[in-house]
């Protein structure tokens, strides 16, 4: 990686499924600090490209540099050779991840849930890591919820907690993908105000998205993939009111509608 | 002869029997622990391992839960010397009893894995956790809660099968009742005070497993615990 200030850069990402290619040669940068939406419609490949930098999907081609590391690969005599399994475990460590079915752990309690990962897998102290997570659960506005199960929370209460179990392994990125579509309208705000309190505090972020109220308070940029590229790329106010491909003027449209 | 209630109340606390008893026990207990770690080993196998190990486990799968486990009991005790492989008549019966559990165990856990939603694996990926991590933070103790009920009736079974080894000459239970009978031959009494004590052995085991699966379904709330927003 040429520019240290990146912490995020793809070159030439291919992905398919079978037939169906999802990531078609994909780059992108993302600045340290920045925040960049990414939306258009399911099926462009959005989601798909956040898995692929979080390793839970592997490329077919390109390179991902993210957070520090090759991701998934490491250089041998100029040559790229796939990592094992847990090597892969490391590099993942320092990106955090929000799924759209929040996906918290429902065997343990919501401080568990935030604690397991820094304590088990970085053996760090329980004493230390418990005062961590109880200053993230008062960041996310649940220092109450330390005992509850995630089945006792709203959605936008396992959502809030969510980000909390991810940043407590302290990221250099991350990555949301879809964090409100799950959630009945009156929760969303709740989840958005902590991402933008995130945001704020200089946390670079991808977030895919349709909320473009948080697209125009938060992102740096705007991006919108259409049938497995990027066809849109500009700063919000350029990308609401100037945009350039036909692609975001029909998707505005449709969005704005409403 | 007719039926004698002194030999029946007799039988009951007879030396022997509560011996069997014991032994039943015991070795129910450590040919389910044995069985367990063989489970879960050959379900791990099974859905996780490359080629070989994975032809591995699906052969001792179907091996064992294939085969009769009287024949297995037998093959190890009494066929197997003809190798000049020996066991004691304890170790043929653990062994015996362990493998055929393990295959049947095996068949369980691997539902119970399958039955973890799939977003648990993405986000214990995203944490950072490798396989063994995931499986051992996330994944196992959820289908836990899937594995107890059929895996408390497999120990139900369990204790009832050891009544098999007495083919072997193991003094379990079963054996125990064998030799009283012969004693006296109040045959019918001894045997329904065996039967007895698998009754009460079961009912215990089923008040036990109660517990466990309360345990494990605390998380997940009763119905009237689910809406909370006071600590």
């Amino acid at each position: 990686m040429n520019d240290i200030e990146n912490v995020v850069s793809l070159k030439n990402v291919k992905k398919a499924f079978g037939k169906n290619v999802v990531l078609d040669g994909i780059d992108l940068d993302v600045r340290k600090g920045e925040v960049v939406v990414i939306c258009g419609r399911s099926g462009s490949g959005k989601s798909t490209l956040l898995r692929c930098i979080d390793q839970l999907e592997k490329i077919d081609s390109g390179e991902i540099h993210a957070a520090g590391h090759l991701m998934g690969f490491r250089e041998v005599k100029g040559k790229l050779v796939s990592l094992s399994d847990a090597a892969v475990a490391r590099q993942q460590r320092d990106i955090g991840m929000v799924f759209q079915n929040f996906n918290l752990f429902p065997h343990v309690s919501v401080l568990e849930n935030i604690m397991l990962a820094p304590t088990k897998i970085l053996k760090r102290s329980r004493s230390e890591v418990e005062l961590e997570a109880l200053a993230l659960l008062e960041k996310v506005g649940l220092p109450d919820k330390r005992n509850a199960y995630p089945r006792q929370l709203s959605g936008g209460q396992q959502q809030r907690i969510a980000i909390a179990r991810a940043l407590a392994m302290k990221p250099k990125l991350m990555l949301f993908d879809e964090p409100t579509s799950a959630l009945d309208p009156e929760m969303i705000s709740e989840v958005l105000d902590v991402m933008i309190d995130l945001s704020k505090a200089g946390m670079t972020m991808i977030v895919v998205t349709h909320e473009m109220g948080f697209a125009r308070a938060a992102a740096d940029r705007v991006i919108l993939m259409h049938n497995a590229s990027i066809v849109e790329d500009a700063a919000p106010q350029e990308f609401f009111e100037n945009p350039k491909s036909e692609h975001t003027q029909l998707f505005l449209s449709k969005i704005l509608q409403h | 002869m007719s039926w004698s209630w002194p030999y029946f109340f007799d039988y009951m606390t007879n030396g022997l029997m509560l011996k069997g008893v014991w032994v039943t026990i015991w070795l129910s207990i450590i040919s389910m622990v044995i069985g367990l770690a063989l489970g879960i080993l050959a379900a791990l196998m099974k859905m996780y391992g490359n080629g070989l190990l994975r032809y591995i486990a699906e052969f001792y799968i179907w091996l064992f839960r294939g085969t009769p486990i009287l024949i297995q009991l037998v093959i190890i005790y009494t066929g197997l010397p003809q190798l000049g492989i020996r066991f004691t008549v304890i170790e043929s019966c653990i062994l015996g009893l362990a493998l055929n559990e393990g295959a049947y165990l095996a068949e369980i856990i691997r539902a119970g894995i399958m039955s973890v939603d799939k977003g648990q694996e993405d986000a214990s990926r995203a944490v950072g956790m490798n396989w063994r991590e995931r499986m051992w933070l996330v994944i196992l103790p959820q289908a836990t809660r899937t594995i107890i009920p059929p895996l408390g009736n497999q120990f139900n079974g369990m204790l009832k099968t050891t009544s098999l080894c007495s083919v072997i000459s193991m003094q379990e239970l079963m054996r125990s009742a064998q030799m009283i009978a012969q004693i006296q031959f109040r045959v019918l009494e001894a045997y329904c005070i065996a039967a007895l004590w698998y009754l009460l052995l079961v009912s215990i085991w089923g008040l036990i497993q109660a517990r466990i699966e309360a345990y494990y379904e605390k998380p997940f709330g009763s119905e009237e615990a689910t809406v909370s927003d006071k600590p």
